[in-house]
């Protein structure tokens, strides 16, 4: 791998990183909500 | 199999898998989702309305993305899909399938949970349906495709109503009957004016196997087909003269339009307007008539028109 493959690489594996514990975040708030509100009923 | 997908060695950009659920198609799918949605009677926690929207838009993004798995090599072949993430090797092929089994899995789990099982069970069918019955059994096999895939996209209102209500109606079983109807004239109409290269990729459209005069006929079928369960909804008590009115409007106009693409036959440099304005009509067709029953329903339920002729006997 050349030195540009190696940070296009790593530029990559980043922001697909940041992507998902996004996403991992959101669904636990979201499963926050949803327990809250159902707890209500 | 395409060697060059095997052998990408760099992560694939997360945009490509955004690509893969295929957005756009889930805008209208999140459109009628909602519409249904809001027009089911009752009323569900703003919370739990967004969850299930999201499990409707993460199923079809799921079902989406098996759908290019399976068909990578027929994308590969035409010119309107050669740019996806599979046929330009920016993905490998079992990712995408992973990435379908999962996002499928997690929605239908999503929906049971946070709302009911019979919404998931739903879902679970919508998926399958158009990720195995249409795209792997169906679509490659008869020229009546269309009208099978138009199912895939009639699921969504119908999941949005149970979500709320948590039980089969007739409403939301029309809701599903005018998406399922309404496809084929929508398709079609686009499949005889846009130059498509299916039949190089051995997909059998209708235009192409049957013939455009056969198509055009079944296209005014589908359009006659479509109106009395346009109209039904109200009919049968469902809804109020709101939405009767505008469903009875857009059926008169659907069908005027759908006459001349019906008879006509195409002539030399043809320009295909009337076609073109079919297909452009069928869109707003759709619009209007959710956005009617949402606003009709809507009403209704703020007390500031009647109820419909027989209401509480079917909806």
């Amino acid at each position: 791998m050349t030195p540009e493959e190696e940070t296009e690489f790593k530029r990559r594996q980043k922001s697909r990183n940041l992507v998902v514990g996004g996403t991992l975040l959101f669904f636990v708030v979201l499963f926050y909500a949803i327990t809250m509100v159902r707890m209500g009923d | 199999m395409n060697t060059a997908v095997e052998t990408t060695t760099m992560p694939t950009e997360w945009r490509d898998f955004f690509t893969l659920t295929k957005p756009r198609v889930m805008t209208l799918v999140i459109f009628t989702a909602i519409c249904g949605l809001l027009a089911a009677p009752g009323s569900i926690h703003p919370v739990l309305g967004f969850t299930a929207i999201l499990a409707i838009a993460m199923g079809a993004g799921g079902s989406a993305a098996l759908n290019q798995w399976w068909e990578a090599e027929i994308d590969a072949g035409m010119k309107r899909t050669e740019d996806r993430p599979l046929p330009d090797g920016r993905m490998r092929r079992d990712d995408a399938r992973d990435f379908g089994l999962f996002l499928s899995g997690v929605s239908v789990c999503v929906m049971g949970v946070a709302i009911g099982w019979l919404a998931a069970a739903m879902l679970a069918v919508a998926i399958f349906y158009y990720a195995v019955v249409y795209t792997m059994w169906l679509k490659p096999r008869t020229p009546q495709n269309i009208v099978i895939g138009g199912g895939s996209g009639a699921f969504p209102p119908m999941i949005g109503w149970i979500a709320v209500t948590g039980e089969v109606t007739a409403m939301p079983i029309l809701l599903f009957a005018i998406i399922f109807m309404w496809t084929p004239p929508h398709f079609w109409a686009l499949a005889l004016f846009m130059k498509s290269d299916y039949a190089k990729v051995g997909i059998p459209m209708m235009p192409v196997v049957a013939g455009e005069r056969s198509t055009r006929r079944q296209i005014l079928a589908y359009t006659v087909l479509l109106a009395p369960i346009t109209i039904a909804p109200w009919a049968i008590g469902g809804t109020s003269w709101v939405y009767g009115s505008v469903a009875v409007v857009l059926s008169a106009l659907f069908f005027a339009l759908a006459i001349p693409v019906g008879t006509r036959t195409r002539a030399d440099a043809d320009a295909m307007v009337q076609e073109k304005l079919l297909f452009k009509f069928s869109i707003a067709y759709l619009f209007v008539l959710f956005a009617a029953l949402v606003a009709d329903r809507v009403l209704a339920a703020q007390g500031l028109i009647g109820p419909g002729i027989l209401t509480g006997m079917f909806a």
